[in-house]
């Protein structure tokens, strides 16, 4: 089980647990404000942009080339920047807090 | 066009050869041509490059093929450049995004359900008029938060609305849309505004509305109506009758679904990738300027062919087959940027159940005829979906 703490745009902190599935979805299934996951986790639409703590950036990893490319011609991306549709929920990510780019 | 029974399933890459070759095809559309992007990598770029690649151009000019003689209308947001577009596009999002709501699902599936079971009654359907042309007319009801009796006379309007059976652009036609949406604007400001915001249609909210501090003008509420209704036609009629010809030729795909509904929303983005329901869509240059190192002239129209970059084989393993266990499919057939497709939500909901639900009704689909619609694009010819896919459904 991992629990994990968005903060979105106009500032509200939500705090969610999951054990399974992608990170997207976990913030869908909780309705985090500026998670869409229109495209359903398939890297297809760049509605689940998110901010990694730098802290936490080497553990959770850097896009793989297609995410990249996603980002890259996103106005709002930054180093920090992932799509949570190709995070998965683990142990891995327990106590992270992450920041809704839109 | 001659009838077709076997292969119906399948849609045939029609800029592979060139892809391989060039990253640019051409086409002649009214004395106005246009230079394709077949690559996604550089329709991504091209797409999000506003400034260089605009939308509002002449109205009906991005269109291929072009509307300009047709319409005056500017279709709004699609027909408008950030930064203006982004207080349009503010406005709509939540509205578009009604679809995740689960009321407006559960009357969808009242739709779909009534849809199926219409079909299954009958020996024979032909699935574009007498399928997804009402469900497509009758979803929009739901979009546009007004009585599903009015889709009667949209599905009156037949599977086109600018295309006849004599024209490709039928400016008569167009103008039965247009005057129907003038006097659905006049009868809607005639009225009080409702007490109850849950009574609200689309109409009335942006007559209501305000972008950057302005009402918008009658004819802005006109742009935003014309796109809603065209935009969502065609794409949506071709990617529910190209669903079921997919699955007409690939029933345990079907089967497999109604055993494994997670994946579902793999399987919508999939068949969405490899039908590709809106060929292209056009930019105009506002500088001389290159794609991929070709000159592109200043005025000049490119287009974004989103149906060749979902078949771009740098990105896509075994682009020609349908696979639902594609689980990185950044695909573009709802566009890419700032003008995405506004509609996208609406259409992957009716996909997304229609597909779930046909997985647990239909036991089997089996065609009857059916009549390619293929467009002639300069040298290329793709088959986009069906003028009419006659079959017959088994029930479970």
């Amino acid at each position: 089980m991992a629990k994990v703490i968005f903060v979105t745009q106009n500032n509200g902190s939500v705090e969610v647990e999951g054990d399974s599935g992608s990170l997207m979805e976990l913030a869908v299934a909780n309705g985090v404000a500026g998670i869409d996951g229109d495209c359903g986790g398939v890297c297809s639409c760049a509605t689940c942009h998110i901010y990694v703590d730098p802290a936490d950036f080497v553990t959770i990893g850097s896009a793989e080339e297609v995410e990249a490319d996603m980002l890259e011609l996103d106005d709002q991306v930054t180093e920090y920047s992932r799509l949570c549709c190709q995070i998965e929920v683990s142990e891995q990510i327990d106590g992270m807090t992450f920041v809704v780019a839109n | 066009m001659t009838a077709k029974i076997k292969g119906i399933s399948l849609f045939n890459d029609a800029f592979s050869d060139k892809r391989s070759t060039s990253s640019l095809g051409q086409m002649d559309d009214q004395n106005d041509p246009v230079n394709m992007i077949l690559g996604l990598k550089a329709l991504r770029k091209a797409a999000h490059d506003s400034a260089t690649f605009q939308s509002g151009a002449t109205p009906g000019r991005i269109v291929i093929p072009s509307e300009v003689a047709i319409r005056q209308t500017r279709q709004i947001p699609f027909e408008i450049d950030p930064p203006e577009h982004s207080g349009f596009r503010e406005l709509l999002n939540p509205w578009f995004k009604r679809p995740l709501a689960a009321v407006y699902q559960v009357k969808l599936q009242q739709i779909i359900d009534q849809t199926i079971a219409h079909a299954l009654e009958k020996d024979s359907v032909d699935i574009v008029a007498e399928f997804a042309l009402p469900l497509q007319s009758k979803a929009l009801s739901l979009l546009l938060n007004t009585s599903i009796n009015k889709a009667q006379t949209w599905i009156d309007w037949g599977t086109h609305v600018f295309r006849s059976e004599s024209s490709n652009l039928d400016a008569d036609k167009a103008n039965v849309l247009y005057n129907y949406i003038d006097a659905e604007i006049d009868k809607t400001m005639a009225k009080a505004r409702p007490d109850d915001s849950a009574t609200e249609d689309l109409y009335s909210v942006l007559l209501n509305a305000e972008v950057d501090g302005k009402k918008l003008t009658k004819e802005q509420v006109k742009g935003v109506m014309i796109l809603t209704f065209a935009g969502g036609r065609d794409t949506v009629i071709n990617a529910i009758t190209n669903t079921i010809a997919y699955f007409s030729e690939n029933i345990n795909d079907l089967q497999r679904i109604a055993n494994e509904p997670d994946i579902v929303n793999r399987a919508v983005e999939e068949l969405l990738r490899y039908f590709s329901p809106l060929t292209q869509m056009g930019r105009v240059a506002t500088e001389d300027t290159t794609v991929c190192e070709h000159a592109i002239k200043a005025d000049s129209r490119v287009s974004l062919c989103w149906a060749s970059a979902n078949r771009d084989e740098k990105v896509f393993s075994h682009p020609n087959s349908v696979d639902f266990d594609r689980k990185v499919n950044p695909h573009v057939s709802f566009g890419f940027s700032h003008h995405n497709c506004l509609g996208a939500t609406h259409a992957r909901q009716i996909l997304r159940q229609l597909v779930l639900t046909l997985a647990n009704k239909v036991a089997d689909i089996k065609v009857v005829s059916a009549d390619e619609d293929i467009e002639q694009l300069g040298e290329f010819s793709r088959k986009v979906g069906f003028n009419h896919l006659v079959v017959s459904l088994s029930a479970k």
